[in-house]
């Protein structure tokens, strides 16, 4: 069910590592916990993140919330399409609904983010 | 319910099932040092008595004089139909209520309150108000950081002193600098804002007509700021509106000012109303309350509070502010006082004021000694050179029956033989007359 080719958080965000770019979005848990999603408010490419910096701002029918940077990096690539379709993060959060890449970024981090299993294992424990 | 919420017989409940003696002994942990003995408070009177003593306290405020003072307040004429509509009952209460499912009457006057404010500033965008002007112009500081995430705002020292020490104060214990920019004759140095514009600038923030009553056409200096990635903010005279180039045809990106000219009487300070209007684009990072119109579920237009996702009670210490409320029924007020004016009579109102103010300058250049400062056009307002010190004039004004108008030494080095004269639609030609004769009097 959870993707075995990303990382996780347990503030729910998601990292995909792809060469020297790493994408960024949020769960599919996290989404099912928003609802609807209105709005996201997409960072400025070129902004720089220490590790659990806010990222952006994702707006539900029923919250505004936070989404931190899994790992320190620099953005380097957003996706427009969230603008005119936040939706797409409900229909597709860990594909059409990733929400930024960021490169560089730091590589020497990503182990001690969680592995699909282990975020499996987090989500039925909470 | 009772007036009193607690009685003896409730503390004395409350007391025991929590095992004190007294209410006292719960400040026992108090430092006797820093208790405060007892506090000089009169014993109660009854209502008559109350009515008497405060009638005999507000008697000790000069009254009835005729006003020339402005600063950023006025003495508007405000039609019977603000009073009688605005005190309503449906509509009268110190809070405003939001639920759209009991508040349709209230939601839809704000909602029409900030369409009226979008169309005197030529915006399209403006919040539910704020508390006054000047916190209003916090409010635009702190929207165009988060817009730019620059720290640095220019600040013209046209405008209001009282604004521009709210700004300063508000901001004491947050990162934000602030690069003031003197002005030359009463005027906006443009040549010096547009050097100081840099990208580390945040907003400029410009007020027209400015404190000296100069009125300007801004459109160069925000076009610089565009360039350079800054924001514009202007803070506006809403009456001026009637007559001058809009905010939005100079191209500002959020416009502030005090509403208490649309028909709020001037009252030692408030309540007043701040608005604030900017442009679609921006309105995510805007502060305060938005009504917006919707359709409900049978197809019918309604009204509901929009975007709040950026506000206290949903984003917390996140949210775009936590310290702004929304002035409803001085919203209210202006609304019903815009809405009766209509188009033609806002303009006729601003022309009015205008016109009266050119006669008062007339009349006043022509006392010997006084000159009528000209380097710039001007709205209602302008500022007097006067042979003597304009705080002492003042004094002998206001004991013979007039408020003659603002001392500008008060926030102005070197300013303090200058007064700013504000004229309005009240003035009637012979006060202006007797004003002029009476000032040259006492000179």
């Amino acid at each position: 069910m959870i993707p075995k080719d990303a990382y996780y958080t347990k503030d729910h965000e998601w990292l995909k590592v792809n060469g020297d770019e790493a994408t960024v979005g949020i769960t599919d848990h996290a989404q099912e916990a928003l609802g609807d999603i209105t709005f996201v408010d997409l960072p400025k490419v070129g902004k720089v993140l220490k590790a659990h910096d806010s990222l952006l701002v994702v707006e539900s029918v029923k919250a505004a919330s936070d989404v931190y940077a899994p790992v320190a990096g620099t953005v380097s690539a957003i996706n427009g399409a969230l603008g005119s379709a936040p939706e797409l993060i409900n229909q597709s959060a860990q594909g059409d609904g990733w929400i930024c890449k960021l490169k560089p970024f730091d590589a020497s981090a990503v182990g001690s983010l969680m592995t699909a299993d282990q975020y499996e294992a987090f989500l039925a424990e909470h | 319910m009772p007036y009193i919420p607690t009685t003896d017989q409730d503390r004395e409940t409350m007391l025991k099932s929590i095992g004190v003696p007294d209410v006292d002994s719960l400040f026992a942990d108090i430092p006797a040092s820093v208790q405060i003995p007892g506090l000089n408070l009169p014993a109660g009177q009854s209502e008559a008595e109350v009515y008497e003593h405060m009638h005999r306290l507000s008697h000790r405020n000069s009254h009835d004089l005729i006003s020339f003072l402005g600063g950023g307040y006025y003495d508007h004429f405000i039609p019977a139909c603000v009073d009688e509509l605005s005190a309503r009952s449906e509509f009268y209460t110190a809070y405003t209520p939001y639920q759209p499912e009991a508040s349709q009457g209230t939601l839809q006057a704000i909602f029409e309150y900030q369409s009226a404010i979008c169309r005197i500033t030529d915006m399209e965008v403006a919040n539910a108000s704020l508390y006054d002007g000047g916190t209003a112009l916090y409010e635009a500081a702190m929207m165009a950081i988060r817009l730019t995430g620059r720290r640095k705002i220019l600040l013209d020292s046209g405008v209001n002193p009282i604004y521009r020490n709210i700004l300063v104060s508000y901001t004491s214990n947050l990162a934000v600098d602030f690069e003031e920019i003197p002005v030359v004759h009463g005027q906006s140095d443009r040549e010096r804002i547009i050097q100081a514009l840099d990208d580390k600038t945040a907003a400029i923030v410009l007020q027209n007509p400015n404190f000296f009553g100069a009125v300007d056409d801004f459109s160069d200096v925000i076009e610089s700021a565009h360039r350079k990635g800054c924001m514009a903010i202007m803070s506006v005279y809403p009456v001026s509106l009637g007559l001058l180039k809009t905010p939005g045809q100079m191209g500002v990106d959020i416009v502030t000012g005090e509403g208490q000219s649309l028909g709020l009487p001037l009252s030692f300070g408030g309540p007043y109303l701040g608005f604030m209007a900017s442009r679609m684009d921006h309105v995510r990072k805007m502060p305060g309350r938005i009504a917006g119109a919707t359709i409900d579920g049978a197809g019918r237009r309604g009204f509901v509070l929009t975007l709040q996702a950026r506000e206290q009670h949903i984003r917390r210490e996140k949210a775009m502010s936590n310290i702004c409320s929304n002035e409803g029924l001085c919203a209210l007020r202006a609304l019903i006082y815009l809405s009766w004016l209509g188009k033609h009579g806002f303009k006729e109102l601003a022309n009015t004021c205008a016109q009266k103010a050119e006669y008062a300058k007339t009349r006043l250049s022509a006392i010997p000694g006084v000159g009528v400062k000209k380097s710039a056009p001007t709205f209602n307002e302008f500022t007097i050179e006067l042979p003597c010190e304009a705080s002492g004039l003042v004094s002998r004004m206001i004991d013979r029956g007039f408020a003659p108008g603002f001392p500008l030494g008060r926030y102005y080095q070197g300013m303090d033989n200058y007064l700013l004269v504000a004229v309005t639609e009240k003035r009637t030609r012979e006060q202006i007359g007797m004003f002029a004769e009476t000032l040259e009097g006492v000179l």
